[in-house]
């Protein structure tokens, strides 16, 4: 049993942690932004699975990676357009919005998939890229510097991230826009348009998370491959209480269950691997349970701006 | 968007006239055809009632609303406001009835809102701080620019709110109903503040419904009523009751005039509260210990800011709240169970929030009417409701409360605020309650229904009840309860005789300056 738990395994059970955070990374950031404006995305596994097939239609016909994710965050931006038309113009319901665009990016990603490529393919997605010098500190060199290049990026945006909404007048109109349109409209700030703006720019980040696992984390798409992962990432917004930096570590505690647990599979530790699956989420449900009272949620989340009524 | 720090780019407002404004909404005109001319150093009152049309007019001005006729002119040029970006833009600045501030922020982060930094896409809150500062003491507005909103008292968001605009520049400075929240101090000191800047030569609009303050203040005053002006006036010469009928049209008898205070005829304590404590919405304390007493034929006041533990308080008594520590007493014997067990024991309540907590807007007003009693005959025949018994007594109470209604079926919400009201009055006060609470009576109701609300309660007192009267408005307050409490920060800061109280004294206590409880 002591053989089972090397210092190679936790190097490795690190690197599974960091690899598997990133489609959450990308997917729960860009929903942080728009929930701190006011509008719950809750078709982000929708722009995912969208994203994640963008990029690899572009790679499998053309070569290019970076044509991949060009490809991705254009048609996430469309969706998250869609959304923000529906949800912040026409003053939807955005609960329900939300399921609308699921069902749409579930239903289409696979449509798409099923016309053009039809079959399971691999494509040559990106490449591990082990950090100089960094890499070979002792295991936790390999565990954190020795991934593709989207990993990197996908952390790199939480501090990026973070100085956006708090330190820019961007972010001031956001989190103004977040907790009092009202407030913000009769100081000109435009209300609508900051809100198109981060749902748009929400729905491209998704569309990325789609894209680091079609295009890098398995290099291969399949119908219905996010499985779940975009709503886990609203769900660890909320976690984290709306801040990045909370929803990063919100997203490794996930993230490090998910790699013990197929460790656990992995070295047949005798739990059966249906439970073992199920750890994650219910891990998440109990510290959503616990989590302290919402402080920091948005005051206006979900609800629709009409200027001039209060 | 406005360069950063601000330039007093807008030059000087001499003159702002709105020409022929009309604005309807489905089924109302909110104005009609209204023409109003304000210059600078002036003061000038917009009086008129609840739904004359004051604040649709003032958005208008802001850019909130577009007229469907009319022409706004500054300085005898035409302009377009089609925005509060416009407006701004303009030199006007509008300290609203609700607050327009975001409570996560700080202050500095509220007033930099909107507007471009001097650091490009950084923000540069410590240049804002700075500036703030020196406006704060330039016109003693004293604020911490580093400090969050929700932590502010209503008074010190009221300064954010006039520095927010002070610092965009504004030359015509549109204030709609500020001294509806706050202490008799603070408002001397907004008055003196509005009559600096009166002398800087910048106009001010001055919204209200206190004919008192619109007289202290203001050099003219507009009126308003259902949507049209009434007039134009020299302030001075003008007195209250020529004001009150240009406002509501008739001659208003006041109830509260002849109302004597005769606290030697209150017979046995009726409500006793002995060391209530209690926590607020956000599990904060909200009451520290209250005790005081209510006695049958007398009303007890209760006077404090908004925000002081007053719902609390009242929602206590209810039944709608749970206490922490303390006992609760109706006529010596304890008060307990849920709110339907303490209203059959003899407890009425008339709640702030009536559309929401008073009322079913839904439903037709003779349902409302019983609804305290449906499951009693003889609205009930086991489990059916007699719909004849219903529609009886609900013609009853609307004749007897003088509820004005097209008929008992009606819905709810069709009815005026003064009406609305009327109704939740009728259902309370037709139990002939031992104890009525009643929080916030007349707030939002017309002249002419705050009279009768406020008959209604001396009437209740004159049979023996016992009143706890919370309330915002201190002249109400002043002309209606025998014994006035008051408030802070959840304490009983003093319990005072009617004859003893002033508004000078209610008000230092009000602001926690002062604590009188031996």
């Amino acid at each position: 049993m002591e053989q089972l738990f090397t210092l190679t395994t936790l190097t490795g059970i690190l690197h599974s942690t960091i690899r598997l955070a990133t489609p959450y990374l990308f997917a729960s950031l860009g929903e942080t932004i728009s929930q701190r404006s006011g509008v719950l995305n809750l078709g982000v596994e929708g722009q995912m699975l969208m994203g994640a097939f963008a990029a690899f239609f572009v790679v499998v016909t053309t070569g290019s990676l970076l044509g991949g994710v060009v490809a991705a965050i254009f048609v996430g931006a469309l969706l998250g357009l869609l959304m923000a038309l529906v949800s912040v113009s026409f003053r939807a319901e955005q609960g329900i919005s939300g399921i609308g665009m699921y069902l749409l990016g579930l239903g289409l990603s696979s449509l798409l998939f099923r016309l053009t490529l039809g079959s399971v393919q691999s494509v040559r997605g990106f490449a591990e890229l082990a950090l100089p010098g960094l890499s070979s500190i002792p295991v936790l060199g390999p565990a954190l510097f020795k991934h593709s290049l989207l990993v990197y990026v996908a952390f790199a945006l939480v501090p990026l991230v973070a100085y956006l909404l708090n330190r820019t007048t961007w972010g001031l109109n956001i989190r103004a826009v977040g907790d009092n349109p009202q407030a913000a409209d009769t100081l000109g700030v435009p209300v609508i348009a900051i809100r198109y703006a981060t749902v748009t720019v929400g729905g491209a980040m998704a569309a990325m998370g789609g894209a680091s696992l079609s295009i890098s984390a398995v290099n291969i798409f399949q119908e219905n491959m996010t499985g779940g992962i975009g709503f886990i990432a609203v769900a660890l917004v909320y976690f984290g209480g709306w801040r990045p930096v909370g929803v990063m570590l919100g997203i490794l505690l996930f993230s490090l269950v998910s790699a013990l647990q197929i460790w656990l599979q992995l070295v047949g530790i005798g739990i059966p691997s249906d439970l073992a699956v199920m750890l994650p989420y219910i891990l998440t449900i109990i510290a959503l349970a616990l989590a302290p009272q919402r402080t920091g949620q948005p005051a206006a989340l979900t609800r629709p701006f009409n200027r001039g009524m209060v | 968007m406005q360069a950063f720090p601000p330039r007093r780019t807008t030059s000087t407002i001499t003159s702002l006239e709105l020409r022929g404004i009309t604005k309807r909404f489905p089924g109302v005109i909110a104005n009609d055809t209204v023409n109003l001319s304000v210059h600078g150093g002036e003061i000038h009152a917009l009086l008129g009632e609840n739904g004359a049309g004051k604040s649709t007019l003032m958005k208008i001005l802001y850019g909130l609303y577009q007229p469907d006729a009319g022409e706004v002119r500054i300085n005898d040029q035409p302009v377009t406001i089609s925005s509060p970006q416009d407006a701004i833009a303009r030199g006007i600045g509008m300290i609203h009835q609700h607050f327009m501030l975001v409570p996560s922020l700080t202050v500095a982060e509220n007033i930099a809102l909107g507007l471009r930094s001097s650091r490009g896409l950084r923000l540069d809150l410590d240049r804002v701080s700075a500036e703030v500062q020196r406006l704060a003491e330039l016109y003693g507005l004293r604020v911490d620019p580093k400090a969050s909103i929700w932590q502010l008292s209503v008074g010190e968001q009221q300064r954010v709110e006039i520095l927010k605009a002070l610092y965009r520049g504004a030359e015509l400075l549109v204030l709609d109903e500020p001294t509806a929240v706050i202490t008799p101090q603070e408002v001397d000191d907004l008055f003196a503040m509005l009559r600096q800047m009166r002398t800087e030569g910048r106009a001010l609009i001055f919204i209200s419904h206190k004919l008192r303050e619109v007289i202290a203040l203001s050099d003219r005053v507009s009126v308003l009523r259902d949507g049209r002006l009434v007039g134009t006036f020299a302030t001075a010469g003008k007195s209250r009751s020529d004001l009150a009928r240009l406002m509501v049209g008739r001659e208003v008898v006041a109830a509260r005039a002849d109302n004597s205070h005769p606290t030697e005829h209150a017979g046995s304590v009726a409500l006793e509260l002995h060391g209530i404590s209690a926590q607020s919405d956000r599990n904060t304390p909200a009451l520290h210990g209250v005790t005081l007493q209510v006695r049958a034929g007398e009303i007890l006041g209760l006077a404090g800011v908004s925000g002081n533990g007053q719902r609390e308080l009242a929602e206590v008594i209810a039944g709608l709240r749970p206490t922490s520590a303390g006992t609760i007493k109706l006529a010596g014997k304890e008060l307990m169970g849920n709110p339907a067990e303490r209203a059959n024991a003899g407890i009425s309540y008339i709640p702030e929030e009536r559309m929401r907590d008073g009322a079913v807007l839904e439903f037709s007003v003779a349902e409302n009417l019983i609804l305290r009693n449906h499951t009693e005959a003889p609205f009930a025949r086991g489990p059916l409701l007699d719909r004849s018994a219903v529609d009886q007594a609900g013609r009853d109470l609307i004749q007897r409360f003088n509820i004005k209604t097209p008929g008992p079926h009606t819905p709810l919400k069709s009815l005026s605020g003064g009406n609305i009201q009327k109704v939740i009055m009728a259902r309370e006060l037709s139990r002939e309650p031992a104890v009525l609470v009643a929080a916030q009576p007349t707030r939002g109701v017309d002249i002419g229904a705050t009279a009768a609300i406020h008959q209604l309660l001396i009437e209740l007192r004159q049979r023996g009840g016992a009143i706890l009267l919370i309330s915002e408005d201190l002249d109400e307050i002043l002309a209606l309860a025998d014994r006035i409490a008051v408030i802070h920060a959840g304490n009983i800061a003093a319990i005072l005789p009617h004859a003893e109280a002033t508004p000078e004294r209610l008000g230092l206590l009000m602001a926690g300056v002062a604590s009188e409880v031996t």
